[in-house]
């Protein structure tokens, strides 16, 4: 890996004593992509902000290059932000939009003084610039002239316009439709490349965040639950919670037995897991493509096909399993109300801890009673009710 | 760090506290004392001697607000039907009279109520009886409905054509007669409208004095012509004076909440 | 629609002849030959020369103009910095101090006439106890002036705030300007439309008040709506016809420009909600 570029220690964040934050630890290195992936309300904006200078963390430090920066306002920091909605300013054309920063900068001229950036060279940049993001020839389009798309490489170019070291971006993609975001994922991607600089990327989207990204951080509750390789994130979720959010998954309670054999759905399993404590509850997880589906006695369960579902590649199938009801991805469909039976080989179970974070149990690992954010991912307008954030 | 920006209020907030909560505190103060300065309750009761000036203050202005909205809400609704263009240009027209000066809107009608005015000319030549308007009550009504209707029209029309047209149709769709749902929808969807109006005509109705002044001749002395007496008047008596704007000041703070316990929300009705 | 569209038309029609016919009559009258009020008795400009003859009026005007351009550029800079000032405060104290704003809006002018006059004739007495010459006068006159306009400004700026997105002023920061110049360069122009209907506002409350005038004025300094009043009072004169007339005219072609430039905003807004989406 090359050097560690910044580091949150300890950060904790807090609004109105509503902990969005819980002392979170975090490391960026130079030149990574590193993507924040969580629900809505899960802290990865607030993290950004933070990096960004826009928040100061309730307690725990932030360090770039070593230096801490807690306290450096944004204006004083080798980080530009690519804002959820763009953020251009309507009253400025393009070329003014991309040359914002420029003309603002300072640079030291040798004689102890500063002075401001010289026209031609502004010129040259902007103009550099708007090529990379593909909107050469667009500089005096006016900012409502532009489409969505557009939009969002004018923003992306009046970032990285001042060479910045790290460019934050805040779900840019988020307003674009969906072969839209596609062409500017790999666009990204290709632009990160080019320039050379850390791109720390905070999306909710986890396609978006497996496709772009050198490393995912997942986040929940204001908690960093796993952070690998994309790679990494997919196979080896660490928690019920990262493997419901990455991909689809079954997560059965189950308890451990003992090494190498797990006990859910009323039978008991052999698994590749060890290291629990006897009888310790646990999550299982089983991802739908590795059930696979077998005559009613060939499996180690047996259910009946409660719906099926056509999705292209593949056929989503929900069957019924006693109490437990089981989903299944497969290229054959049954018909409903057909008996089959389910096999699970050993490779296939990942037996997790659960997280005793939650005590109330499984439930609230779904994604459906996730707190509304405290995020304002919805900026503008609401002056009365997005102001806490 | 956002934060730190609210200080720039500061200015005014002191700019605010001399100049409204003072002046508001002053005549308090005023209203419960007497000319020496001594605590008293004398100039309220005092006020009992002019139940005939608030009894016809408020009389006059809630006939005007009245007849304000027995005018207003239809025109409002009939504009609300028209395009957008008309509507604006109706909009304008309504408020054109507005900008200019009350003392030039009310003083036209002096030369048109007048006994040998046009108005009775006009009566004349119709062969119909005379109308001897001109300083009576009738007048000074006549003045304020003239004066205030586009207080009613205008907040009544914003929130009429603010009604969504699809929630219209979904009620015809629902079987609703025309009738039914004007009843049903479109009146109780217009009742921020009509609060709002009737807040925006009675408080200036039930304060003026000019057009009391004006078309009333003198005879139909009102709340306002009383409180005027008192600070620039013959009868200068600013403890009266302020004891009668402590009470106005209270009859516009009742009916502005009971306005505002029915219709909810900020209102944006003026317009610009 | 189904039903007939004639009941609305003779009510609209009803309802412009009551607006216009007062204002029509003055206009017609400020032509009459002779005094009378009530016949038109041949056409003359005589009233209008003797309006622009008539030195108290002028002076008025002048004053009136003097006055209101002062108290609303006075209103604009201090309702906008305040109105940026609110809208960065936290919930609470921005309601309350909104509230306060409200007051001088909703409040009958007569009582906020006579409030801001004990106010001011309080001072007037602690300054002449102090040996110093004071009295009511211009001042007192721009102050109350001042003090109703500011409301005005800053309930037309503060939804031009609310409309910006908070990102705006963070992005101005991102991209290295300071807080002075995030405002400078990007929150101003962007609220400025705000900034001139409120600063329009204030100059037009200011021009034709009357009752917060007539109660915080000392008796040597005259507005012109004072001194129609005091015509309307005395004897008439066709000259007030004349006056009303050109106030009117002028009245009329502000209006048209305002209209003008709004629509144009508004078809400006319009554009951008389509480009966008």
């Amino acid at each position: 890996m090359p050097k560690e570029l910044i580091r949150l220690v300890d950060c904790t964040m807090a609004f109105d004593g509503e902990i969005v934050l819980n002392a979170i630890n975090l490391t960026i290195h130079d030149k990574e992509f590193l993507t924040l992936l969580g629900p809505s309300g899960c802290g990865k904006t607030t993290t950004l902000r933070l990096i960004g200078g826009f928040e100061t963390p309730t307690s725990g430090g932030i360090f770039f290059d070593g230096a801490r920066i807690n306290d450096v306002p944004p204006h004083k920091r080798r980080v530009n932000t690519v804002f959820q909605k763009y953020a251009l300013f309507p009253h400025l054309n393009v070329f003014e939009n991309v040359a914002f920063g420029l003309r603002i900068a300072k640079i030291p001229d040798g004689g102890g003084k500063k002075s401001r950036l010289p026209e031609g060279e502004i010129e040259e940049r902007v103009q550099g610039a708007l090529e990379l993001v593909g909107l050469k020839g667009y500089h005096r389009r006016r900012v409502h002239q532009l489409s969505g798309g557009q939009q969002q490489r004018v923003a992306i170019a009046r970032a990285i316009v001042n060479r910045p070291q790290v460019l934050l971006l805040d779900e840019p993609l988020g307003a674009l439709d969906l072969k839209l975001r596609k062409e500017m994922q790999h666009e990204l991607k290709e632009i990160q490349r080019q320039v050379g600089i850390t791109f720390v990327y905070v999306t909710h989207d986890q396609e978006e965040a497996l496709t772009m990204s050198d490393t995912v951080v997942v986040m929940n509750h204001g908690n960093i639950q796993q952070i690998g390789t994309p790679v990494d994130i997919y196979n080896e979720p660490v928690n019920a919670f990262v493997a419901d959010f990455i991909g689809e998954s079954n997560i059965i309670q189950g308890v451990m037995h003992k090494d190498y054999s797990v006990s859910f759905a009323g039978r008991l399993f052999e698994c590749v897991d060890s290291g629990f404590d006897p009888n310790q509850p646990v999550d299982v997880v089983v991802r739908p493509e590795d059930v696979r589906m077998t005559p009613p006695d060939g499996g180690q369960l047996r259910g009946t096909v409660n719906s099926v579902t056509f999705k292209g590649v593949f056929y989503e199938i929900f069957i019924d399993v006693g109490e437990i009801e089981w989903m299944v991805h497969s290229t054959s469909a049954p018909k409903i109300g057909d008996e089959v039976g389910l096999l699970l080989t050993p490779e296939d179970i990942h037996v997790m801890d659960r997280p005793d974070l939650f005590p109330e149990g499984a439930e609230a690992l779904t994604l459906e009673d996730v707190d509304p954010e405290p995020e304002f991912e919805d900026g503008g307008g609401d002056g009365e009710d997005g102001e806490e954030a | 760090m956002k934060r730190r920006g609210g200080l720039l209020a500061f200015p005014y907030a002191v700019w605010m506290i001399l100049f409204t909560v003072v002046p508001m505190l002053l005549v308090v103060w005023f209203a419960l004392t007497d000319e020496d300065g001594l605590p008293t309750v004398g100039n309220f009761i005092r006020l009992w001697d002019y139940g005939a000036v608030f009894g016809r203050s408020l009389g006059l202005a809630a006939v005007s607000t009245v007849i304000c909205l027995l005018i207003g809400y239809p025109l409002a609704y009939v504009l609300s039907r028209e395009t957008d263009a008309m509507r604006n240009t109706a909009m304008l027209l309504i408020m054109l009279p507005m900008w200019i000066n009350i003392l030039l809107r009310t003083y036209a009608w002096m030369s048109i109520l007048e006994n040998s005015g046009l108005l009775n000319q006009l009566l004349s030549f119709l062969r119909l009886p005379a109308l001897h308007i001109i300083n009576t009550p009738s007048a000074v009504a006549l003045g304020m409905v003239y004066n205030y209707l586009p207080f009613m029209v205008l907040p009544v029309l914003t929130v009429i054509t603010k009604i969504d047209d699809s929630v219209v149709e979904a009620a015809q769709d629902l079987g609703g007669s025309q009738a039914t749902v004007f009843r049903r929808v479109i009146l109780p969807l217009s009742l921020p409208g009509v609060l709002s109006g009737i807040t925006m005509v009675f408080v200036p109705a039930v304060s003026t004095f000019i057009i009391s002044k004006l078309l009333g001749g003198g005879k139909s002395m009102l709340l306002g012509d009383l409180i005027e007496m008192q600070f620039l008047g013959n009868t200068y008596n600013p403890y009266l004076g302020s004891a009668i704007s402590l009470v106005m000041m209270v009859i516009v703070l009742i009916s502005m909440a009971l306005m505002n316990r029915f219709g909810e929300g900020e209102e944006e009705v003026m317009g610009l | 629609m189904k039903h007939s569209r004639v009941p609305g038309r003779v009510l609209q029609g009803f309802i412009a002849v009551f607006l216009y016919a007062p204002i029509l009559v003055l206009i017609v009258f400020s032509f009459n030959a002779t005094k009378s009020r009530v016949k038109f008795e041949g056409f003359t400009l005589d009233w209008y020369a003797k309006l622009f003859e008539d030195r108290q009026v002028l002076s008025a005007l002048y004053l009136t103009l003097v006055l209101a351009v002062l108290s609303a550029l006075a209103a604009t800079v201090i309702g906008t910095v305040s109105a940026i000032g609110l809208h960065n405060m936290k919930r609470r104290p921005r309601k309350a101090l909104l509230a306060l704003n409200n007051i001088p809006v909703v409040n009958p002018d007569i009582i906020t006439g006579v409030s801001l006059m004990l106010v001011f004739l309080l001072c007037v007495s602690f300054l002449r106890s102090l040996g110093l010459r004071a009295g009511l006068g211009f001042t007192t006159l721009l102050l109350a002036h001042v003090t109703f306009n500011i409301p005005y400004v800053i309930l037309s700026v503060m939804p031009k705030l609310r409309q910006l997105s908070r990102n705006t002023y963070e992005a101005a920061l991102d991209l290295g300007a300071n807080p002075f110049q995030a405002y400078r360069r990007v929150i101003l122009p962007e609220i400025m439309p705000g900034v001139v209907s409120g600063a329009i506002i204030a100059f037009t409350m200011s021009i034709d008040d009357f009752l917060i005038s007539y109660f915080t004025t000392g008796t040597s300094v005259q507005t012109l709506p004072m001194v129609i009043y005091a015509m309307t009072r005395k004897r008439i004169s066709p000259e007030i016809n004349a006056l009303s007339t050109l106030m009117f005219l002028t009245v009329l072609v502000l209006l048209i420009v305002i209209n003008i430039l709004q629509s144009r905003d508004q078809k400006e807004k319009e554009r951008r909600f389509r480009a966008v989406s």
